[in-house]
């Protein structure tokens, strides 16, 4: 259905209501959204696959309008080596099912490395001044390394690991050797002096999630595939006309979708 | 050295919640005051792109920044307190409205119980029934003489709510109609009023209505959008300061907003403040601000930090029990909860509002009785609907893998099929749960990191097992097929998020020798020094703490001018 389609503008009538911004949200949006932009900016992505890395942009599906080329799908941290093994050990973590799409068609790689470039790569808003210790679990994270810093340093374990166990690199690996090898990781079953392999893990872990569910803006959940297959609406402007309504399907609307409808 | 600028009549630290409030009620009266926050400065219109998860959920974009400053934690005197190097299990407002901008507007009234809770307790149960390193007191004001200022806040922010058969006696019902029922809180309702339990519309500070406040601002009606906690309302649905107080207050000319200003001592000469000394972060360059009251509306941890640095008021320790700065700090024992998963049902999980939910307090306060229980008060239980957003919302049953093909099958289909329902469970103070100055970490300007040092004890233990079974009968007679509850409530750890409800530090009382400030919020050793916020709680509740603050913060503006025209410690 489209909800936002159907949604009652509370400004009617009441026009001391002090802000300019909803008013826009709500005449604009309201209307805006339904149907039209779904035609057009968002059209031309539907149904669109994601590709191996450094792949040109897939030519639009027969019959979709184009839309504009994926120019954000190339690296801006990562090097190619680095990216197959995070492409293979997330496919993994959420992998492609009777559901749909894993991680890789997703473009999870992608927003991690993405991710990694910038800020939270940095750990720029995070306290990171010494001295440092050895804390206790219930202290979190007391490490001085950056989160870039960790990702070098643990794909390179992950490799060095897998040529250990199996003589071969981890994207060479089958994909239960290579659970093999995530779970040594997530048990902390690899003794590694610098990171905690359990910690990196559950970076690694919380990243595949934030991949697949995070607006396609950031590079991952890709056509909005991870919201469809969980049935979440991505951003709606307003669900009052389904509050007390049972469960509905509500097709996904993305940031880009209420930024062109502006 | 510092500049000095004209003096004001009242300078607020802190531009929240209780700094707002503080400020509309004083510039209405035709004082000026100068009002300094640390962070920028925010309107409605920032919130253009707020229906972005990982930006505002899950990487915190309007959060204090922590690598400029955070706190200290220990669980224990004998630990070495380490940084809060990354968020976790509280999130610490900064800019303009400071937490009241990304809260979820859930806006309880305590119980009268809360208030006297000592004298209540040793009524009901003997001296015994409290452990003797419980430092818990009465407030020094009760329930009905709070009522008045609750009644005040609530109409100011618009709560929608209806009345709770278990809570206090109010002088006039809530502003605005509840919100709309989904069909999971229906199922919530019916299924603990089959069990004879109390249940009542959450309050709410997310409007049912459009709804014109007595100071004239009008906001619109909520639209259920599912991104209130940590985000900012794009409509001004939500109350929050920068749509209700700081506009009334702006309104009179009176208020002037000075951003990017990090207070960080306050002056005294004998008995009483002067003002404050602050720098401008844009430019480094440092100011006095003097003024005939100072208001410290900072949030717990700043309230607390400020007067530690300033050498105000006598410093608690721990090992003797004397001085009161920092003193019966306290949390809240949110983990008491359990999830049912619905096997031929599907709930809208996806929509929601911060406080869109439904509550009961049969098991809160002293409602129920304890002799046979090995702890006192209790917790708020709720089923709330808030949005599940897709990144941070992903229940399975308990035995389904973290990872890989069970996972992804398992979370995807219990996305729409899992309820939770939650205890909010008190916490007690304790005489070695305090906040203190940190030896060794600094902030950006080489100024003491706040250290807390706190765990969970046997009461909370005990609290979230009872609390957590209560709930998963809740859950079963709501006809989940499947229910997982909290077995054991673990250590305290400052890694997973639990709730913004930290208090203490700067508690109320009758008498100096057991707290910093007065019922008006005033502090007893600097009679023109006002510290308000949560910092003042002896000890927490099983509600969200708002509600109280906005009251406790319309009472201290009444003393302050009480205090302007008579001068001395207000009666
Ligand atoms: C995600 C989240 C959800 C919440 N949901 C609820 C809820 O549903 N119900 C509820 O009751 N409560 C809720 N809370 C708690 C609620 O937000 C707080 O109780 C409330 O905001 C406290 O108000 P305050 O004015 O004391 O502090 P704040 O709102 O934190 O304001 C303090 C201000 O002071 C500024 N400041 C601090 N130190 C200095 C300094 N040295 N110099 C200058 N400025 C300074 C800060 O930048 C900030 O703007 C929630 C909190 C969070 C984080
Ligand atoms: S759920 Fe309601 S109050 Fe919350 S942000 Fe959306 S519209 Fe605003």
């Amino acid at each position: 259905m489209d909800n936002n389609g159907e949604h009652k503008n509370p400004d009617k009538g009441n026009h001391d209501v002090q802000e300019p911004s909803r008013r826009k949200f709500l005449v604009n949006t309201g209307f805006a959204l339904g149907g039209v932009v779904v035609g057009g900016a968002l059209g031309g992505l539907l149904g669109r696959k994601s590709k191996e890395p450094a792949a040109p942009a897939p030519a639009p599906e027969a019959g979709k309008p184009a839309g504009p080329a994926n120019y954000n799908r190339a690296l801006m941290f990562l090097t190619p080596d680095q990216f197959a093994i995070v492409d293979a050990a997330t496919e993994r973590i959420f992998p492609k099912d009777d559901n749909g799409p894993g991680a890789k068609e997703l473009g999870v790689a992608f927003f991690i490395d993405h991710q990694l470039a910038g800020d939270w790569g940095f750990n720029a808003r995070e306290y990171m001044s010494p001295p440092y210790f050895k804390g206790e679990k219930v202290q979190g994270y007391q490490g001085h390394l950056k989160r870039r810093e960790m990702y070098d340093i643990a794909l390179q374990e992950m490799e060095n690991y897998s040529q250990s166990q199996y003589q071969k690199g981890f994207v060479q690996l089958t994909g239960e050797q290579q659970d093999e090898i995530l779970k040594a990781f997530e048990d902390n079953a690899v003794e590694l002096g610098t990171i905690s392999p359990s910690g990196f893990f559950r970076v690694l872990r919380s990243n595949t999630l934030e991949g697949v569910y995070s607006d396609p803006l950031y590079g991952g959940n890709a056509n909005m595939d991870g919201w469809r297959m969980r049935n979440y609406p991505g951003n709606q402007m307003s669900y009052t006309s389904i509050i007390d309504k049972d469960f509905q399907t509500i097709a996904p609307s993305s940031l880009q979708d209420h930024m062109a409808a502006h | 050295m510092a500049t000095k600028l004209p003096k004001t009549d009242v300078v607020i630290v802190g531009v929240g919640w209780a700094g707002g409030i503080i400020a509309s009620e004083l510039t209405k009266d035709g004082l000026k005051v100068v009002g300094l926050e640390k962070g920028k400065s925010r309107k409605t219109e920032d919130y253009f792109m707020v229906h972005d998860e990982l930006r505002y959920g899950v990487r915190y974009d309007l959060m204090q920044d922590l690598s400029k400053e955070t706190v200290t934690f220990r669980s224990n005197e004998k630990m070495r307190a380490l940084p809060m190097r990354q968020y976790g299990s509280f999130l610490i407002g900064d800019g303009l409205g400071g937490a009241g901008v990304h809260w979820n507007g859930q806006t309880y009234r305590f119980l009268p119980y809360d208030f006297e809770i000592r004298s209540k307790t040793i009524e009901r149960y003997g001296k015994n029934k409290i452990p003797s390193d419980m430092t818990i007191q009465d407030w020094g004001i009760t329930y009905d003489k709070l009522e008045p200022y609750y009644d005040k806040f609530e109409k100011m922010a618009g709560i929608s709510g209806d009345e709770n058969p278990l809570g206090g006696k109010r002088s006039s019902p809530y502003p605005t109609p509840p919100m709309t029922k989904s069909p999971a809180m229906v199922k919530f309702v019916n299924a603990a009023t089959k069990m004879k339990l109390h249940p009542y519309m959450m309050p709410s500070a997310n409007l049912s209505e459009t709804y014109t406040n007595p100071d004239g601002i009008s906001r619109a009606g909520c639209q259920y959008c599912g991104y209130c906690e940590r985000f900012g309302c794009e409509y001004g649905a939500k109350a929050d300061p920068v749509v209700t107080v700081i506009p009334v207050a702006k309104k009179t000319g009176n208020f002037e907003i000075r951003t990017h200003s990090q207070v960080r001592r306050i002056l005294r000469s004998g008995n009483k403040v002067t003002g404050v000394m602050y720098t401008d972060v844009t430019t480094g360059k440092e100011y006095e601000q003097p003024a005939d009251i100072v208001v410290l509306t900072g949030y717990v941890f700043n309230n607390v930090r400020l007067l530690l640095m300033s050498g105000i008021g006598k410093p608690y320790n721990p090992s003797t029990g004397a001085g009161v700065i920092g003193k019966n700090y306290a949390y809240q024992v949110i983990k008491g909860a359990s999830v049912g998963f619905f096997e031929n049902e599907q709930f809208n999980n996806f929509a929601g509002a911060g406080s869109l939910g439904v509550n009961l307090d049969d098991y809160n306060g002293d409602n129920f009785d304890h002799s046979d229980l090995k702890f006192i008060h209790g917790g708020s239980i709720s089923l709330s609907q808030t949005g599940q957003r897709p990144i941070l919302n992903n229940p399975v049953p308990g035995g389904t893998p973290t990872w890989g093909p069970d996972f992804k099958k398992n979370s995807l289909k219990y996305a729409n099929r899992a309820l939770s329902v939650g205890g909010q469970g008190s916490s007690m103070s304790f005489r070695h749960h305090f906040l203190d100055l940190d030896p060794t970490y600094k902030d950006a300007f080489g100024d003491p990191l706040m250290r807390l040092t706190f765990d969970f004890e046997e009461q909370d233990r005990e609290l979230a097992k009872f609390l957590a079974g209560k709930c998963g009968e809740i859950l079963k007679e709501m006809g989940a097929n499947h229910v997982d509850s909290l077995k054991e409530l673990g250590p305290y750890d400052i890694v997973t998020y639990q709730s913004t409800h930290n208090t203490g530090g700067a508690i109320m009382g009758t008498s100096p020798d057991i707290s910093a400030v007065n019922s008006y919020s005033q502090m007893w050793d600097a009679e023109n020094l006002f510290v308000v916020g949560a910092s003042s709680f002896p000890q927490n509740a099983g509600y969200n703490p708002t509600g109280t603050v906005g009251a406790l913060a319309y009472r201290a503006a009444e003393g302050i001018l009480k205090y302007r025209t008579k001068g001395g410690l207000v009666e």
